[in-house]
């Protein structure tokens, strides 16, 4: 039996007092990879911060890996990639190198030292990555996709059971973009990561996610991405034709 | 006079090594400052230390101790911004802003109300490094000892907060409590920094060498290694230049660092041109 590593249970949160999740409930099973999609305002990235602890639910209940969020403390056993950095600053001094590293930081206790295997944890990563020859780089000189490997490296250094994805791709070229999915799908199928993905890129979550959750506010379709191109419910919802392009694209 | 000559002279020696202990303090905390775009806490905080320097004298504290006596207060104002940012949801500007203008305000009343105090209030606008005593530089040592072993203890979270807050917080950082160790920190050597170069010119020590040293950094870790170095040089000629040239210490050392901010500047933009 596999494991639950996330659980929702009527999940609602307010923003300005405008409610953004409306009871929304769904659970991912260890080696899922669940894409997340749905449109703008829909409430996918406070969804995201909320499992996360970023934001505080007004109702409902978050367990990860079988605890109540507020009593999770294995952060090492979550990668996060957000959708943009809040306050990035592309003058930051740190190299690739720099920054991956302190993406081994949630498993460290105080004084958070570097550790045995670190090194070696930090080379693994550049090279699945494909970023050891930039390694020595400061992250502000690099391209929009190097710099989103160096964030995924940082989020997947400490060999995360869980990647927690808010739409990683947006600011990439469809190359780029295809190899990051790629990337994606090896890390679940040969780590057995469990990766959630938000993002607004239909196509590729039918193409590689194994599981597809519409939300708008709640959740509106919860399957697999073939189930949702044969959902008359689904029909229902987006109109024959919206489903037609939507499924058609994959 | 020569160099050994001026070295020669008990202040000059005191100036130099407490100058240098102070710059090499402002300089790493100033990198995580600036980078966090709170550069202006160091003047905001300077500011309150005007305010609490006017109540101990007010309550007649003894001249001498008059520094350490400021600490309490600068300290519960650093928490004072903390909150106001945090619980009031005001932007970490205006929170420096308030109390900032609320230290200078006490500062002023107190005088006022006091009817002027034996000693100059306003010296500690300018400060006077070539004053200090013993104690202040025992005081200086003891600090530099306890703000760069909490740096190297908090190291890798001051990094991570620095980079991005929330993605620290969803790593289990406790981001709280690292903002609270770094304006801490910050208001420990803002009080000490008084001295040095004065409260008008406090943050020039935490926001230039910080800013010359980004301009040429090839990791975050030689960043505050170059920025440390550069604000030891600048406190070093500031502290030769004003004594040969006869002028304001604190002001000395504040050019010395513009000027290396500058030459630092226009080399990497004229390297860029090429």
């Amino acid at each position: 039996m596999s494991l639950e590593l996330v659980a929702t249970s009527e999940l609602c949160s307010s923003y300005n007092g405008a409610e953004v999740l409306h009871e929304v409930s769904f659970r991912v099973q260890q080696g899922d990879y669940l894409g997340i999609v749905g449109p703008n305002g829909s409430g996918k990235s406070t969804l995201v911060k909320t499992l996360l602890g970023l934001n505080r639910p007004t109702h409902g209940t978050v367990t990860l890996f079988g605890l109540p969020q507020d009593q999770f403390g294995d952060w090492q056993k979550i990668g996060y990639l957000p959708q943009r950095l809040k306050f990035f600053n592309p003058n930051f001094p740190a190299t690739v190198e720099e920054l991956v590293r302190l993406g081994l930081l949630a498993g460290k206790g105080f004084p958070k030292r570097r550790a045995k295997g670190d090194d070696a944890a930090v080379e693994e990563t550049l090279a699945i990555m494909g970023i050891t020859d930039i390694r020595k780089r400061l992250i502000g000189e690099l391209s929009g996709g190097q710099q989103q490997r160096a964030l995924l490296a940082r989020a997947i250094v400490g060999k995360p059971e869980l990647l927690i994805m808010d739409e990683p791709t947006t600011a990439l070229d469809p190359e780029t973009r295809e190899r990051f999915y790629e990337l994606l799908q090896l890390l679940n199928r040969e780590r057995n990561t469990t990766v959630i993905l938000v993002t607004h890129d239909t196509w590729s979550i039918g193409k590689y996610a194994t599981r597809f959750l519409y939300i708008d506010k709640r959740v509106v379709f919860d399957g697999t991405f073939d189930q949702f191109c044969q959902s008359e419910e689904m029909t229902g919802f987006f109109g024959e034709h919206a489903q037609h392009i939507i499924c058609h694209r994959h | 006079m020569t160099i050994t000559e001026i070295l020669s002279y008990g202040f000059i020696q005191r100036a130099l090594v407490a100058g240098s202990l102070i710059a090499v303090l402002c300089a790493v905390l100033g990198v995580f400052l600036v980078l966090r775009r709170l550069s202006l806490i160091g003047d905001g905080l300077a500011h309150v230390t005007f305010g609490s320097v006017a109540i101990a004298l007010f309550l007649r504290i003894n001249p001498a101790v008059v520094t350490v006596a400021a600490i309490p207060l600068v300290l519960l104002s650093s928490f004072g911004i903390l909150k106001l940012t945090d619980k009031a949801r005001i932007y970490g500007d205006a929170a420096i802003g308030i109390v900032s203008s609320l230290g200078i305000a006490c500062g002023v009343l107190l005088a006022s109300v006091a009817g002027g105090f034996n000693i100059d209030l306003f010296s500690y606008l300018f400060g006077n490094i070539l004053a200090i005593g013993t104690g202040d530089l025992v005081l200086a040592l003891v600090l530099f000892a306890v703000v760069l072993l909490a740096v190297f203890f908090f190291y890798y979270d001051l990094v991570a907060i620095t980079f991005d807050e929330e993605l620290a917080r969803s790593s289990g950082i406790r981001t709280k409590t690292i903002n609270t160790v770094l304006v801490l920190l910050t208001a420990l050597t803002v009080v000490l920094a008084m001295k040095l170069v004065g409260i008008m010119l406090i943050s020039a020590l935490l926001i230039l060498p910080a800013v010359t040293a980004l301009q040429v950094a090839a990791s975050f870790r030689a960043t505050i290694l170059v920025a440390a170095l550069l604000a030891v040089g600048s406190v070093v000629v500031g502290i030769f230049g004003s004594f040969i040239l006869n002028l304001p210490t604190g002001a000395s050392i504040v050019m010395v660092n513009f000027v290396v901010f500058m030459l630092v500047f226009s080399g990497k933009k004229l390297r860029q041109a090429r």
